[in-house]
């Protein structure tokens, strides 16, 4: 056949069965007197088999007309039904993916079915967790304001997606985050010297002062060390990259270690491509990995009207092939839930799970950024006030019994003194030595490295006076 | 059907033409003589360019290291991966067509014998590729991410600069993907052309936290893979595509380890040095001899092999006997890792840093 590609041996043998199929159809059409040569039932032979660029001429073939929904496509690429009406699908965005809640915005629960019911213990280390959170938020922005540490970036109104998340996990569950995530380690219990240490690039920080301030990591914790880039961590976890979270599932499935990742990004990063290489490998290569999406409203100060014109996140899991879901992230029993769910069916399933939760960006985006130069105090305000995690939680707690104004007022203080501590104890520490600022380039310290740390080291036996090394460990 | 005609015509074109004669071979590229290039009559022979010019020097055969195949560079990193796979249970093979044995066919037999959740295609995405390997190395186990060819190594850059290389730095030695190694088919073949025949060496020589490494043949392709593989930091292993089929050595069947930020002295001179890799190292080993047969000047060849970290004190030391050094490099003469050298040799012989 000219022009047609080559016929596998397989191939070339069906071909031989279907000529004698229908040969043997053609000769019984005749026998019984049907007028229409091949027939339809030769022809379903000939789609089932599947053999393409059958130039068959049989001089009746031309007059017949085939209804299109009687053969099936065979392309290797989609299953799928024809159409033979011309149509764009319209993609939805006036009422997109709904949002699963719990919680009305007064913290009463709408549906009693969905109520997580978690004992008390639990839902108070929700609460204190979220709490200690903002706290500590507070007093880090202003010692930045201060000129105490660098740089900061608060977590205000985002704490219900990190600590309902944290909570539905374990805790060797491996987590990549971006650098919104403080509360998922605040609520692994890292202790507040450490929050504090890595901010002060001091001497205990266990980053050995290397990184800005908020890239925490802790092994301990099975947090993995936050980086800048953004989405580079989703390939990997599988971070704002997602893929390596996404090698780290597929990791864990072969240890059948029983665990999950979870790798948080918010919808900028969303856009890396990153994440697209994320969810595609999550989902071809079958990994057990949540992929959380904080949809905040704006990446510094881009809205997410100029981010993406689709259906938000949760719309692009299905693309991939990917379970998703869209939940109130202020609603922290919501988030609570469906990343309970995702979890338990990630690893018994060996799928990936995407999560959107939707939620809003109450602070700056760091302290480099001032958001009144892009959006009114209004706006802010609204849910600061009228749809805040804390604020919802605790009207929950309040009509449980579980917490009042008293305790607050104490709590309040508790946790202000606890920061306040941590933070004075952090300032008085010294930098780490400088002779660490060439080492874990690799594993072993090239020839190369150890002659700049010793040129360096002799640098300020000579001019040790020009440097401020009283602030650095001997 | 009518790729076998147009095949067989040619073929008889060929036996008509005679063996030498008018026809042009891509020498050393190892090509199937179905692709010999007819020179048209009348028309000017030397309009021909040729278009690779080396031959392939095997080094004699390695006696310390058990039982030797004939193999060629391909087989040889096959035998690395499939010596790694049997060893290391977490290791995993992972690319673009890695499954059915690689457009290279440097993978072929190694999904059957060790499964489908070990030798594994990716979708089409070189920064997921590197993405997912790394993650895969942060847990502990053993990653091997194929980069179709080194041309398409730049999605992932960004992973690869910004993520392995820092991974272990930034975090204070909490967390490390050193168990990463990234392969890809590197450097001109004679008719790869802009996207496959680059030599992106340079380009990652800047980056602190990676180690590059470039063999010459195929014994020193399977002992510094195996090496690279079992190297506590990332590393990328460029593979000469031109010496995939074209090197054929006598290559140990059992596992061995080249060390890595190590030159080797091939060839002992007194007044120059020459330095190169890869697939350029068989180009100077021929200047070599021409340099003493025409000019009688006596050369050393030094075969670099890693690139970064790179064996400073071998290549400075010759140098600071000699009169002068030659670095020799067959690719693009903007900035490249020659002038970094070429600045770097002389402040270690003249300075000693």
């Amino acid at each position: 056949m000219k022009g047609q590609p080559p016929l596998s041996p397989r191939r070339g043998r069906i071909l031989e069965g279907l000529l004698a199929n229908m040969a043997v159809v053609t000769a019984a059409a005749r026998v019984l007197g049907s007028s229409r040569g091949l027939g339809q039932d030769g022809l379903l032979l000939l789609r089932r088999l599947g053999v393409r660029g059958l130039a068959i001429s049989h001089p009746q073939r031309q007059q017949q007309r085939f209804s299109s929904l009687d053969d099936k496509p065979q392309f290797p690429g989609a299953s799928a039904e024809f159409i033979d009406k011309l149509e764009f699908i319209q993609p939805n965005v006036i009422s997109g993916i709904p949002i699963y809640r719990v919680m009305d915005r007064q913290g009463q629960i709408i549906n009693p079915s969905e109520d997580p019911n978690l004992p008390q213990e639990k839902v108070l280390k929700f609460y204190k967790s979220m709490t200690l959170l903002n706290t500590m938020d507070r007093i880090l922005y202003e010692s930045q304001r201060q000129g105490r540490i660098s740089f900061y970036m608060t977590n205000y109104g985002e704490e219900g997606t990190h600590v309902g998340s944290a909570a539905a996990l374990d805790n060797t569950d491996l987590v990549f985050g971006q650098y919104r995530e403080a509360g998922v380690l605040m609520y692994r219990d890292y202790p507040l010297e450490l929050f504090m240490a890595q901010c002060y690039g001091n001497v205990s920080d266990l980053g050995k002062g290397r990184q800005m301030p908020v890239h925490y990591g802790c092994k301990e914790r099975h947090f993995v060390t936050i980086s800048s880039p953004l989405a580079t961590q989703i390939p990997q976890g599988e971070d704002a990259h997602p893929g390596p979270a996404v090698g780290a599932a597929y990791a864990a499935k072969r240890a059948n270690a029983n665990r999950v990742v979870i790798c948080y990004f918010g919808e900028g990063a969303a856009s890396e491509g990153d994440a697209h290489a994320g969810f595609n490998f999550a989902a071809t290569l079958e990994c057990p990995i949540i992929f959380f999406c904080r949809n905040n409203g704006y990446a510094i100060s881009t809205p997410t009207s100029e981010q993406y014109r689709g259906d938000g996140i949760a719309a692009r899991g299905p693309g991939y092939g990917i379970m998703s879901i869209r939940v109130d992230g202020n609603d922290v029993f919501a988030v609570y839930n469906a990343t309970k769910e995702a979890r338990r069916r990630a690893v018994a399933e060996n799928q990936p799970f995407l999560i959107e939760a939707m939620t809003y960006r109450i602070g700056h985006h760091s302290t480099s950024d001032d958001s009144s130069a892009y959006r009114s105090v209004d706006e802010v305000n609204y849910w600061d006030k009228q749809d805040h995690p804390i604020s919802r939680l605790r009207h929950y707690l309040q009509s449980r019994g579980w917490w009042d104004d008293e305790q607050e007022k104490d709590w309040r203080k508790q946790s202000r003194k606890k920061v306040m501590e941590a933070f004075e104890q952090a300032e008085r520490k010294p930098k780490p030595n400088f002779s660490l600022l060439f080492s874990d380039v690799y594993q072993e310290m090239p020839a190369q490295l150890r002659k700049q740390q010793e040129s360096l080291a002799r640098h300020l036996q000579t001019y040790g006076e020009h440097y401020p090394l009283d602030h650095f460990e001997k | 059907m009518a790729v076998a005609a147009a095949i067989a015509c040619r073929l008889l074109r060929l036996r008509a033409a005679g063996a030498g004669g008018h026809w042009r071979r891509l020498r050393g590229a190892g090509l199937p003589r179905g692709f010999l290039q007819p020179a048209s009559a009348g028309e000017d022979a030397a309009q021909w360019r040729r278009v690779a010019h080396f031959t392939f020097q095997p080094d004699p055969e390695p006696l310390e290291y058990g039982q030797t195949q004939k193999m060629n560079l391909f087989q040889a990193v096959t035998s690395a991966l499939d010596n790694s796979l049997a060893k290391d249970p977490t290791a995993v093979i992972f690319g673009e067509d890695v499954a059915f044995g690689g457009v290279f066919r440097c993978t072929v037999g190694l999904r059957d014998k060790y499964g489908k959740d070990r030798v594994f295609n990716t979708p089409l995405c070189e920064q997921g590729i590197v993405g997912f390997g790394i993650g895969i190395a942060v847990t502990g186990a053993t990653a091997i991410a194929e980069i179709q060819f080194a041309d398409y190594i730049f999605p992932a850059f960004d992973q690869i600069v910004n993520e392995a290389a820092k991974y272990r730095y930034r975090s204070g030695d909490l967390f490390n993907c050193g168990s990463l190694t990234i392969r890809a088919p590197w450097g001109c073949v004679g008719h790869g052309a802009v996207y496959h025949s680059q030599s992106p060496e340079a380009f990652f020589a800047h980056c602190p936290g990676i180690k590059v490494v470039v063999p010459r043949s195929p014994f020193q392709a399977k002992g510094l893979l195996l090496s690279c593989i079992e190297d506590k930091n990332p590393c990328i292993f460029f593979e000469p595509k031109i010496l995939y089929r074209a090197a054929v050595e006598q290559v140990p069947v059992e596992p061995y380890n080249i060390p890595l930020s190590q030159a080797e002295v091939i060839q002992e001179g007194s007044d120059v040095t020459l330095v190169a890799w890869g697939t350029q190292v068989h180009v100077i080993r021929e200047v070599a001899s021409m340099a003493q047969e025409k000019l009688g000047v006596s050369c050393e060849v030094i075969d670099l092999r890693t690139i970064i970290p790179w064996d400073v004190d071998t290549v400075c030391k010759l140098v600071l006997c000699f009169i002068g050094c030659f670095l020799s490099y067959d690719k693009i003469m903007s900035p490249s890792f020659i002038h970094y050298m070429l600045n770097a040799t002389p402040r270690c012989m003249f300075w000693n840093t």
